[in-house]
């Protein structure tokens, strides 16, 4: 029995740190941890078929993957070809414990299980993000091998009631681990990619330090223009709520949120957002959020670190000159 | 051409969300419902291929009577028609869904016979494009979609913003983190788009006139149990957030510039 991780190619900082979560599974049930490394640059149902054929040999307890949009369809793939369930987006994860290791900590206090569920096989329970983040659930995954993606920070908590903590940004070492580079049988990509282009570099909404987003309160797409001067004095991005996109005043790629990107800028400042659960979903991760709305019980101002109550493009205009002469010419 | 776009009746949340006494779903009873935004580019994005290339747009959900409201919201967007699935679970996991999906297609009245393009015996579905939103909006399980395609023995690509329909092939446009790539597979296939494919349109009087007069076909189906047992939900915890105020209007620029010097 193993546990299997499936890394990116080219180890990014998301796929790194779910080494560390899966290290602490492989602990937990006592065995090894094998990688397979996804090749990239293929189409993911190609992968998954791949990955299917590795699982099928090696019949590891847990697949484990970074809940990224490529690992998540590769593990898709990998579920659909296996038959097998798969829990997406997990923030924390509960292998079946043995009868005779009593109780087990679960999430939110709730008592201890015997490890067994009603059908008599042992389920894994996990905890899982819904909505974007703004709600958890709590599943019983019951299945012969686990597929599971962890979302960023996900835990392994130990039998006793304390989370592995999970260190960030660190080069995993692949020494010592069985890895398996992935390799795509052919003829079995009904799917071809045929072309792949990169972005210029430069200021992402998803990388930027600053974000100034905008909403129904800006009031028009010229409006922007304000938010563009102040993004541009800060070395920002300039971000929207899906009202901004459904009204034509900014492309869909400026979008935060559920549907949009999800930022985690050091200061994020949310100009006419009223701030629904959607638009939440997308910056609730910001270090520091400022809000800038006409109604001071807007939900984005009642949770925002920070807030001016005003006309987001007449306080952003006075922002913008403030900020200009306090620079030297 | 004839395309079918799979949709999920979703709460429209606002800007809260309260869960029922026993914690197993969210409380609706004062929430309207929808379909998710990747869903309504989906239904728009199928009505624009009809409309180019002629043929049909079906519009299905796995739901119960209720989730009516979200097709007849899909077909006053301009689908043809509508079926809703009946596989009597509330709360169908992934596998379940797919399998809904998958044993009712065969069963949609007039998709093999004089509308499409290609017998039901050489694929699964019936259909020459189907279209899924990459994630419901709720439970965001990002596989039912795939866990179709395989079923049917098609092609997918998923988080696609960008589909090019021509000689019998489609080409997905699939945005990554550091660019774009481009995949290309032969028809019939299935593709799951996310929000950012197309602006969709709001709904006209006609075609809510429309809408309220369709028929819609309802299939009852049975599904197997699935491997994926939700037990409860929760609100993340919050730090409860003591907002700054740090002033009104123009005022406060020179308030907001200190700000920023400190934390940048």
């Amino acid at each position: 029995v193993t546990v299997l991780a499936v890394l990116e190619h080219g180890l990014p900082a998301d796929s790194a740190a779910s080494l560390e979560p899966a290290r602490a599974l492989a602990r937990r049930l006592d065995t090894p941890l094998i990688a397979a490394v996804d090749p990239g640059a293929r189409a993911p149902e190609a992968v998954g078929q791949a990955l299917a054929d590795l699982v099928a040999e090696l019949g590891p307890a847990a697949v484990v993957a970074p809940a990224t949009d490529r690992s998540t369809d590769v593990m898709a793939h990998l579920a659909a070809v296996a038959g097998l369930p798969l829990a997406t987006n997990c923030t924390a994860v509960y292998p079946p414990t043995p009868v005779d290791h009593g109780r087990t900590a679960l999430p939110g206090g709730g008592e201890g299980r015997s490890g067994h569920d009603q059908q008599g096989g042992a389920a894994w329970v996990v905890t899982r993000i819904r909505a974007g983040g703004v709600l958890l659930e709590e599943a019983e995954l019951d299945a012969p091998t686990a597929l599971l993606t962890l979302a960023p920070g996900a835990t392994v908590p130990s039998t006793v009631d304390h989370a592995t903590p999970v260190r960030h940004a660190e080069l995993p070492d692949l020494d010592g681990l069985d890895v398996h580079e992935l390799e795509i049988a052919p003829g079995t990509e009904r799917v071809r990619l045929v072309e792949r282009a990169t972005a210029a570099t430069g200021v992402t909404l998803a990388t930027a330090p600053v974000v100034v987003s905008g909403g129904r309160g800006v009031g028009s797409a010229e409006n922007f223009a304000v938010l563009e001067e102040v993004a541009d004095l800060l070395g920002g991005a300039v971000g929207c709520s899906r009202v901004a996109t459904n009204n034509g005043w900014r492309p869909h790629r400026d979008q935060v949120g559920q549907t949009g990107t999800k930022v985690s800028p050091d200061l994020y400042i949310a100009a006419g957002i009223s701030g629904a659960t959607q638009h939440w979903a997308g910056c609730m991760g910001s270090k520091t959020i400022l809000a800038i709305n006409t109604d001071p019980e807007a939900p984005m101002v009642t949770r925002a670190h920070y807030a001016v109550v005003g006309d987001a493009v007449e306080v952003l205009r006075a922002v913008a000159d403030e900020i200009r002469s306090r620079r030297p010419r | 051409m004839d395309v079918l776009v799979c949709v999920k009746r979703v709460p429209g949340t606002g800007s809260s969300i309260t869960l029922t006494e026993d914690g197993r779903g969210v409380d609706t009873r004062h929430l309207g419902f929808t379909i998710g935004p990747h869903e309504e580019c989906a239904v728009e994005e199928a009505v624009r291929i009809v409309a180019d290339h002629g043929g049909t747009a079906t519009v299905l959900t796995v739901g119960p009577p209720e989730a009516d409201e979200q097709l007849r919201y899909a077909l006053s967007m301009g689908a043809d028609r509508a079926v809703r699935v009946d596989c009597g679970v509330a709360d169908p996991d992934p596998q379940q869904a797919a399998a809904a999906i998958t044993r009712a297609l065969p069963l949609i009245i007039g998709t093999s016979g004089e509308h499409g393009t290609q017998s039901a015996d050489d694929h699964g579905s019936g259909f020459d494009l189907v279209l899924f939103g990459n994630e419901s909006a709720d439970a965001g399980h990002y596989q039912v979609g795939i866990r179709v395609a395989h079923e049917l023995g098609l092609p997918i690509v998923s988080g696609v913003k960008g589909i090019d329909v021509a000689d019998g092939r489609v080409r997905l446009h699939r945005p990554v983190p550091d660019g774009l790539e481009v995949y290309e597979a032969p028809l019939p296939a299935v593709a799951a788009v996310k929000e950012g494919l197309n602006l969709p349109r709001y709904p006209s009087m006609r075609g809510r006139l429309r809408a309220s007069r369709a028929q819609i076909q309802s299939i009852p189906v049975d599904v197997p149990v699935g491997g994926l047992r939700t037990r409860r939900l929760r609100l993340p915890e919050q730090g409860t957030t003591e907002t700054v105020v740090l002033g009104h209007g123009p005022d406060a620029a020179p308030a907001v510039a200190d700000l920023i010097e400190e934390l940048l």
